[in-house]
């Protein structure tokens, strides 16, 4: 088990040191908001009303953007073949390389998720659930991502073919995500936005288990 | 006969319809088929030709490498 | 390979067979739809389509299955193979249903939830085909593509049901409903006519596709000996 928590540290080291591109993410984050209204135009209550929207479909594309380096570039630096070797089970692996890629993308997006929901004219009174929607739903995020990165490892303009294969997978979490935020936002009768939030985590807990074990799949498929 | 490919008023949207499906299961057909014919070809060509005997050419680099050595 | 060449011309008659007298009980048996009138028609091309999308990426799922765990390489020709035909439905579904939809909807795209799933699921065929054409290496291919496969056989029904979900927050009730057993008699043969007819043609275009693929396996064989032999 320390072999797991010390790839996440050292997950996390690349990417805060200088160089590592840890804020990157939620760089690309900020200036695709803004593109945003410029796109629409200044209307602030259009704004409020796609806020929600807007807001995961730019936090998708975030993750998105950093996942092609997941397992790319210790592939190329031969890393990835001494960790393949290592006792720890791969799966195992592909987790601990989750979870440093949770940390240092969908945590920092979450935070900065107040500011760009300000930008978009969001109610302050639902910065909480747009930030509980995020947290619930990002982890699923980084497992799929993880499938398409360890299916496309060592493939020449691998980048691009992630996009491909993981944005249709997306597309549930995206569903129940939004639904949560938007079921607030209309103060939707009953339960709704609690049962668009269960079943987001119902989602991501699935994905717990197929984002390791498929993203395993996909390395030895690559590697062997 | 004209009532018929008007299909009461929808002939628009029917007849595209059945052509788009004739073209799309038809033109499926057409190229695995097409691509069948050339792959068939090829295997052909390849094995008619005064291919090297199974261990022509192969032998002959080995020995004149190895006299190179 | 001998047996598909015997089973192919069959399957061929059959599939031709099957699709003409499903198209003459589509056009001149079935009687309109009190509802929808003539439009109707559309369903015998359109729900078949609909049905073997989803059907050919099952089947393309299970042979991968099969590839993953048995390494028979005949299995992971036949997952290759169903993938265009796969897309060739379900972009067939998408078009026949956009055009059902001119006149029921009054547009030609409507954020349905069925034409939504569709349209993901065409994605999916897509990035299934996009593997096979980046990969060089025919294992390795077979291997990655095989995974995304069984990935995509689990996240399909969840995409179909949060698009399902997500409609029903956004919109009522879809025009599409078919009439399950309730159904005329005489629309409902020429419809299962033609969904037998779709499979005939899965069948044979699959065999055809599977054979260019063992012969294509064979001339990459030769042409690498006759490299290998020159140089």
């Amino acid at each position: 088990m320390s072999a797991f928590w010390a790839i996440v540290g050292q997950e996390v080291k690349l990417a805060t040191r200088v160089g590592g591109g840890g804020g990157l993410a939620v760089f690309f984050f900020l200036v695709a908001i803004t593109l945003i209204p410029l796109g629409v135009g200044p209307n602030m209550p259009l704004l409020a009303q796609i806020a929600p929207g807007i807001l995961w479909v730019i936090l998708l594309l975030s993750c998105l953007l950093t996942l092609d380096r997941l397992f790319q570039t210790d592939f190329e630096d031969g890393t990835l073949d001494h960790l393949m070797l290592s006792p720890l089970p791969l799966e195992l692996l592909v987790l601990a390389k989750v979870v440093g890629h949770w940390l240092t993308t969908g945590l920092p997006l979450i935070f900065a998720s107040p500011l760009m929901a300000l930008m978009l004219n969001l109610d302050p009174r639902h910065y909480p659930m747009m930030m509980v929607t995020m947290l619930v739903g990002s982890p699923a995020l980084s497992l799929l991502g993880a499938i398409g990165a360890g299916l496309t490892v060592g493939i020449r303009r691998g980048g691009l073919l992630i996009s491909l294969l993981v944005l249709p997978f997306y597309m549930p979490v995206l569903i129940f995500g939004v639904g949560a935020l938007r079921a607030v936002l209309v103060s939707a009768p009953g339960d709704l936005a609690l049962r668009n939030l269960a079943l987001l985590a119902a989602l991501s807990l699935l994905c717990l288990v197929l984002g390791p074990v498929a993203g395993a799949a996909g390395l030895r498929a690559n590697l062997r | 006969m004209s009532e018929f490919f008007a299909m009461g008023g929808y002939g628009l949207y029917i007849w595209p319809c059945f052509i788009a499906t004739v073209i799309v299961l038809g033109g499926l057909a057409l190229v695995s088929w097409l691509g069948w014919k050339r792959q068939t070809a090829l295997f052909e060509r390849l094995q008619a030709e005064p291919s090297p005997a199974p261990e022509g050419p192969s032998s002959v680099v080995s020995s004149s490498a190895s006299k190179g050595v | 390979m001998k047996l598909s060449g015997i089973l192919l011309p069959w399957v061929s008659v059959l599939c031709v067979g099957l699709l003409g007298v499903g198209t003459y009980g589509a056009l001149f048996v079935a009687p309109a739809d009190y509802q929808q009138g003539e439009a109707a028609r559309i369903m015998y091309v359109h729900v078949p389509a609909a049905w073997m999308s989803l059907a050919t990426f099952v089947f393309m799922a299970v042979a991968s299955a099969l590839a993953l765990i048995f390494r028979h390489p005949l299995s992971d020709l036949c997952a290759k193979a169903c993938a265009p035909i796969g897309a060739g439905f379900t972009f067939l579904a998408l078009l026949t249903g956009a055009l059902w939809g001119g006149p029921m909807w009054g547009t030609f795209w409507e954020w349905d939830p069925r034409l939504t799933s569709q349209l993901i699921l065409l994605f999916i065929y897509f990035g299934y085909m996009a593997i096979w054409s980046t990969i060089e290496d025919p294992t390795r291919a077979a291997r990655v593509a095989a995974v995304l496969a069984l990935v995509g056989s689990i996240m399909v029904p969840i995409i179909h049901y949060s698009v399902d979900w997500w409609n029903s927050l956004h919109q009522g009730p879809s025009v599409f409903r078919e009439g399950g057993p309730s159904i005329h008699p005489d629309m409902l043969w020429p419809l299962l006519v033609m969904a037998l007819g779709y499979h005939a043609f899965l069948i044979a275009v699959l065999l055809v596709r599977m054979r260019t693929e063992i012969i294509r396996r064979r001339v990459r064989a030769l042409q690498l000996r006759r490299v290998g032999g020159l140089a």
